[in-house]
This record gives C-alpha cells, structure tokens and sequence, in this order.
C-alpha cells in the first residue's frame, strides 16, 4: 500500500442555478489573457446538451482516455507511445478552434464615436483571431437553458446512446446544469499522453499540473484529456489547464469557483489513495464495476493501518487530520451519494458529482402530488427513467444502480427533515429504507444543506515554515515593457520569462487607471476616463479671450 | 588560396557553428518558456493534415541522406558493398523524392500561413527570415541535384564538398576543396551555413525537443513540489516552481 493524498471537489448539482458565477471569476483569474481567450477552466454546461468543445463526450470521435486492449491490459485510446509520436506532426484528434467557439470582442467605440445620425449605431463583433468582423454562432454555453437546444440536442452525445423516444421527450423532462473543471484524475491521460513529460501530478496532493518551461506545444494531452479539459494557448504555443487554484490551496484557500459560488455547491477536501492500486482499479473489465473499484481505492482516514502507511509515507499529521475531517470522504464512502463524472473513460476522475433530485421533484410536483412524500418520490425515480437513464450515462457508465441509489437518499433526507421541521417526528423508517440511520441522515442533512465555509472547505494549508518561498521571488522589474527588459525580444512577445502574477496585475491595473486612451483606438470617454487631465473631446472647447 | 574563399570556406562555418551552439545554450538557459514548436494547429487542421507531415517525413529524408552523403566517407560504404553507381542511383533518386516531398509540403505550409487569416498573423518576423533561409537552402540544394546530378553529367561531391566537411570537422579546414564546387553547391552551403546560424533563435529549435525519451518513461509522471529542475531552470518565481522545504523535510517524498 502506497498512501497518497488527493485534493479533490464534490459538487451538489441539486444546487447549481446556472449563474455562471463560478466560471467568470475562474477567468478573471487565470485565462482573461491573449492566446486563452477561448479557454474556460471552469465552464458550466446545461444538459442535456453538447457541452464545451462541442460533443467532447463522443469518444469515438476525440478518442480520449483511456480504454481496455484485447489482452485486457490498460491503455491510451488514441494509441500507445510509438503511435502517438507517428503522429506528431499534425494531431488529427485536436479539437480545432471552432469546436471550442471563436473568441470575439466588439467595436464598443463605434457606439460612443460614431456621427449622429439616422440610425442608431452598432458595436460590430470583432474576431480575436483576425480582426475581422464576424458571426457570432457559438460560444462556450451557446445552448445555456436549452437555447436553441432543439437544433443541436440531437449531438448530445449521451442522448445519442439512449432512444429515439427519450430523445423526443427530452426537452420537456428536465434540464440541470453541470459545471465542470479539470478532474484531476487519479490515472491521468493527458499526463500519460504528454510526449514531452511536461504534465506531471503533484505528489503532495495530486493537483495535475503543466511545466510551462517544459512543454514544446506537441498537443497530445489537449487530445488525450477525455475531458478536453486541457488548453492549448494558440499565443504561447503552451498547454494550460485547470490548476485547482493550487496558490490558493497552498495556503488554505478554497479555489475561485468554489470560493465564489453563489450557491454553496462545492466541497473540497483531501482523501487518501492507495497509489499502488489505482492501475488494477482503472482497468477492472466491466465498465459498471469501475465506481465500485474506484471508490476502493480510496482508503479510510480513519483505518489505523492507513493512519501508519500515511506517516510512513511521510504525508504530515495535520494533513491526515484533514483527511479525517473531509467532507469528500464523508459524501464519496459515508453516504454514498456523490458519483463521478464519466467513471468508463478509465481515468478515475477525482471531481465528484451530487446528482439533481429537483427534476424529479418538480415532476412530481407538476403532477399535483406531494413533492417531499417520500414515497411519491421513490415511485416517481423508479418510474422516471429519462433521468435516471441520462444521469447513469454522465455519473455511473450506464448504470442506473448508483443513480437511482444516491437520489434515493437524497429524496429520503428531504421526507426525513420535513417530518422534523414540520411534525417534530423523525421517522426512523425513512432513513432505514435508504440504510441509513436517523443519524446519519441529519448529519448528512447538515453537511448538504447548511455546513459553513470551514467545513466546505478542508484544506490543510502548505506548511508555514515554507511559506517565504511561496512569494514570488525575482526582480519586480522583470516584466514586458519593464525597465527591467527591453520589450518583446526578438522572439515575439509570447517569448521570454513569463511575468510574475503580481507584476502583471499591478501593472494591469495600473495601466488601467491612468491610461488615456481606449484600448480600441479612438477617443477618451466617460467609460473608460480616470479622472486624469483633460482628454480631448471630453469637455467642452475653453472659451478664447 | 584567395581571401574570400577563406572567408567563404573556413570562416563562415565556424562563425555560424559558434552561433549555432552557443545560441542553443544560450536560449535553453534563459528561453525555456519559448521553446516550443508553437503549432498553429488549432486554427486551421485540414492543409496542415497534409502539409506537415509531408515537410518533415521529407525533410527527415533529406538529413539521413546528407549524413550519409557528406559524413561516411565513400571507401566505408565501398566496404559494405555500396559501389558508386549504386549509391548515384540512390541518392539522385531518393534525393529527388524527398526534395519533391519536402518542398511541396513547404509550399503547402507556405501557401496556408499566408492564406489562413489567424495562421499570417502568428507568425512572426523571424518566421519569415527564417522561412526565406529555409526556402533558400531547400532550392538551391534541389537545383543543384537537378541540374548537375538528374540531368547533368553528374558531380561527385563525395570527392569535393563532403571531405571538406569532415575535414571542418576535425578542425583542419581546406577550404580549397569547395573552390571548383558548382555554383549551385556552393550557394547551398551558404544558405544553408547561414540558416544554422540563424537556428537557435527561431522555432527551429524544436528539433532538438524531438520526445524520444517518450517511449521509456513510465506513464504517469509524479513530481514532487519541492523537487529541482536542475541545471538551466528558470529561477522560483512562480507559485508552480519548486518550493522548498526546510532541510528536514527536504526529499520526504521524492519519487
């Protein structure tokens, strides 16, 4: 046994509103800069739906992942290492530009600079790529709310394995709203599929990252990721993904979309992992056993023989009592309700999912019968198979056993605490039927419904002794256009040392504030004025005397 | 001897050797972040499809055959039975298939960074130097094939232009072998001489990122936060460079 530990996020979909609160920060913090425009680390797709890139989940297209050979050995679905290399010199599984959406900006000058005239003037939109004026017609949630959905559901690929039927009632059963970021996998392929062994996991708390210096641009792990949650910076020539925010999980930080979510979904923790079993759990033969044999890869907390190896393996105390205090291990292994997200692309992802009971609900409701009975809403999940069906293809390879399970529970702890708030009864019953206790189920309750900010969020913090060496060291004056280098340098300017995160934004902001001109050509206005001097065309001509 | 031909023959090879190696050196050490092949793959797939793989299986062909042509001295492959008819007929033919391959892969690459909107404006000052020397080096090398080898009598650089190498080499120059070289030999060894040095300073430099370690290394790649990159790293600067732990703890977990 080899303990590692695994930082890693549960999110309760019963709780997203779609806001997209959680993917605007994430690109406020990490892809607002040229060559990622059209890169979101976290984005928030409404299913059913084609998600971002478009048909991502269609593996026979993308070819992601991994899957099992003849001899029932684990490997790389796009082909092993001398196939991989055959191939190098033009990747004919990357996603291209399009199937993400072309990234755009307006002709926002236009609006304020125009002559007056007879008709109202309009902010054209600019391709990023080009330059050039554009069509909008896809973006990275093009289909949020089922918008338009009726033309592309059709490419889901998950409906795409279910019947003609469903498909056609679809749209009337039930949306709900996914947000995805990097899954941090366990078996990563996009690691594996790097040919320049630039992506590595951190063994300290598993988070998948990219060496800047060491990638070469060769875009196999963009292809590998079944995913498709790895970037390619078209600026940089560089991978990019998900960081799990690790500067802020370094020192005890939730990350930014879990930070800011509005609705309190999300649940970050550390488990434990035995290392060594992890390839005999990716490659258990039938797909429906796989979330069995992942959850057993998970170890116990509390095991006195984990508790031994994790010391042994050197993983600090404090961090084994975060471990203990987790509120993944308590969501994954306790209850049994969270699930994760496509578990037969092999790569035991480590982004965990809650799945929605509101459709169900709101059907049962809509039908003018109880919605918090618990036996209308057993009845209603069994009778329900659209759902269930969509969500065992998402969280449980098609299997709708676990599903149906955890939305079980979730509908029991809903009869369970009415008959709290509104009878003062607790039916023990309720909580039997779903083998749980009374207990457990309001303990369940609490961590669900009304758990604060540290309990959300148990995230040991790196060790203070190192934290001097978090801060960036190196001369502040280092930076693009800095007294400290002398412009782009004859590479271009994606060349060169990259920037210190502080620098970029210090200098950002302040060129921000006093910069006296649009950052499209064209005059000062009130929007983009600081309050500095006199732009032109701002004020009214000083009368001559 | 005159000057020039000491200029020409001796002192521009060695000068852009220089360039060539301490340029690498040099950018490794301080450019590792723009190290990279810098694909412009996500904007445009379809002529690249085509164009790419063309250009550097061709171009791949074309280094072997100069290997064998300039640095194995002729009586080594007499030895293993490789008489001189049999490697003109080689070398003119599969010279000639791999320049025609090479070529047109160039001008399909060429054709789609000039056409492809967003492909033309990535590309960059030095993408342009850099492809009129390649271009350059690529001609005049075919026309010298064409017309002295193909449809020429035949010349035999063995005798001239590849002891000349080998001699550079071992740093006993003679520079008055490549005086009676054709012309075009001679201006294929000077693009090309030129395009060498001007190497390390363009995307070229991905040549030597080529990921042969790739079939050796265990998949998953595990590395530890406080665990150094060794020589020619960028200084810790960043949250995700190696932080170090205090000295008790320095190396717990290295794997």
């Amino acid at each position: 046994m080899k303990v590692m530990a695994q930082m890693s996020m549960v999110m309760n979909l019963d709780k997203c509103i779609g806001c997209h609160t959680c993917s605007v920060t994430c690109k406020q913090a990490w892809t607002n800069r040229s060559g990622v425009e059209y890169v979101w680390f976290n984005n928030v797709e409404t299913r059913p739906g084609v998600g971002y890139p478009r048909t991502y989940e269609d593996q026979g297209k993308w070819r992601g992942g991994w899957t099992l050979n003849k001899r029932g050995r684990l490997r790389l679905r796009d082909g092993g290492r001398l196939h991989k290399l055959s191939r190098i010199f033009s990747n004919p599984k990357l996603p291209e530009i399009h199937d993400y959406y072309e990234p755009w900006t307006y002709d926002y000058d236009m609006l304020l600079n125009s002559p007056s005239g007879e008709h109202t003037p309009v902010a054209t939109p600019k391709s990023l790529l080009t330059g050039k004026d554009m069509k909008i017609s896809w973006s990275a949630n093009w289909d949020d709310n089922l918008g338009g959905s009726l033309e592309t559901m059709d490419q889901d690929p998950l409906l795409a394995k279910m019947s003609e039927e469903v498909k056609a009632e679809y749209e009337k059963a039930f949306m709900f709203y996914l947000p995805r970021i990097c899954e941090h996998c366990l078996n990563p392929s996009c690691v594996a599929s790097c040919p320049s062994g630039a992506m590595y996991k951190r063994a300290e708390d598993g988070i998948v990252l990219v060496d800047q210096d060491a990638c070469r641009g060769w875009r196999m792990c963009v292809s590998g990721c079944p995913y498709k949650k790895v970037y390619f910076n078209h600026r940089t020539g560089k991978a990019e993904k998900c960081t799990l925010c690790y500067p802020r999980i370094e020192v005890g930080l939730p990350t930014v979309c879990a930070e800011t979510c509005v609705g309190r979904l999300r649940y970050l923790g550390l488990v434990l992992y035995d290392a060594d079993a992890v390839a005999a759990a990716a490659s258990v033969e039938d797909e429906h056993q796989l979330l069995d044999a992942q959850r057993n890869v998970l170890l116990d907390p509390n095991d006195p023989a984990v508790i031994e190896a994790a010391r042994a393996e050197g993983i600090p105390e404090d961090w084994i009592a975060a471990a203990q205090a987790s509120p993944i291990w308590r969501l994954i292994r306790d209850y049994e309700v969270a699930l994760p997200l496509h578990p037969e692309y092999r790569t035991m992802p480590m982004v965990w999912y809650i799945p929605p009971l509101s459709p169900v609900v709101d059907v049962v409701t809509n039908t003018g019968n109880d919605g918090e009975d618990v036996n209308n809403l057993f009845a209603a999940i069994d009778k329900l198979r659209i759902p269930v069906g969509y969500l065992a293809e998402l969280f449980a390879a098609g299997d709708p056993a676990p599903v149906e399970l955890s939305l079980r529970k979730l509908a029991a702890m809903r009869s369970y605490m009415r008959g709290i708030s509104l009878h003062d009864t607790r039916e023990e019953s309720i909580a039997n039927a779903v083998g749980m206790s009374g207990a457990q189920m309001e303990e369940m309750y609490r961590l669900l419904a009304i758990a604060k900010y540290e309990e959300r969020y148990v995230i040991p913090a790196a060790h203070a002794e190192q934290a001097h060496d978090l801060e960036e060291m190196g001369c502040s004056l280092d930076f693009e256009d800095g007294p400290g280098m002398g412009g782009a340098g004859p590479f271009g300017s994606s060349s060169g040392a990259s920037v210190p995160v502080a620098v970029e934004n210090f200098h950002s902001l302040k060129n921000r504030q006093t910069a006296d001109r649009p950052s499209s050509p064209g005059r000062v206005n009130l929007l983009n004025w600081d309050g500095n001097g006199k732009p032109e065309g701002l004020f009214p001509p000083e009368e001559k005397k | 001897m005159s000057t020039g031909s000491l200029l020409l023959w001796v002192v521009l090879p060695y000068a852009c050797a220089v360039v060539f190696i301490v340029g690498h050196i040099w950018r490794y050490r301080f450019d590792k972040f723009g190290w990279t092949t810098r694909s412009s793959q996500t904007y445009e797939s379809r002529l690249l499809r085509w164009g790419s793989p063309m250009f550097h299986l061709g171009i791949l062909m074309v280094i072997a055959g100069h290997v064998v042509g300039l640095l194995i001295p002729r009586e080594w492959l007499y030895a293993i039975g490789i008489d001189e008819h049999m490697y003109h007929l080689g070398a003119t033919w599969l010279g000639t298939a791999a320049a025609i391959l090479t070529l047109a892969g160039l001008a399909i690459l060429i054709y789609r960074r000039r056409t492809v909107g967003p492909v033309f404006l990535a590309t960059t000052p030095m993408d342009k130097i850099m492809y009129v020397f390649l271009g350059a080096t690529l001609f005049f090398g075919t026309l010298a094939t064409l017309v002295y080898q193909v449809f020429g009598a035949g010349y035999s650089y063995r005798e001239s232009i590849s002891p000349w190498i080998r001699q550079m080499i071992i740093f006993q120059p003679h520079p008055e072998m490549m005086e009676q070289v054709p012309i075009f030999f001679q201006l294929h060894v000077i693009t090309a001489c030129l395009l060498f040095a001007l190497w390390p300073f363009t995307r070229l430099v991905h040549v030597f990122s080529a990921p042969i370690p790739y079939l050796f290394r265990p998949y998953i790649v595990y590395r530890s936060r406080d665990e150094s990159r060794g020589a020619g790293a960028r200084p810790v600067r960043r949250g995700w460079d190696p932080i170090t732990t205090p000295p008790n703890n320095r190396g717990r977990r290295r794997r």
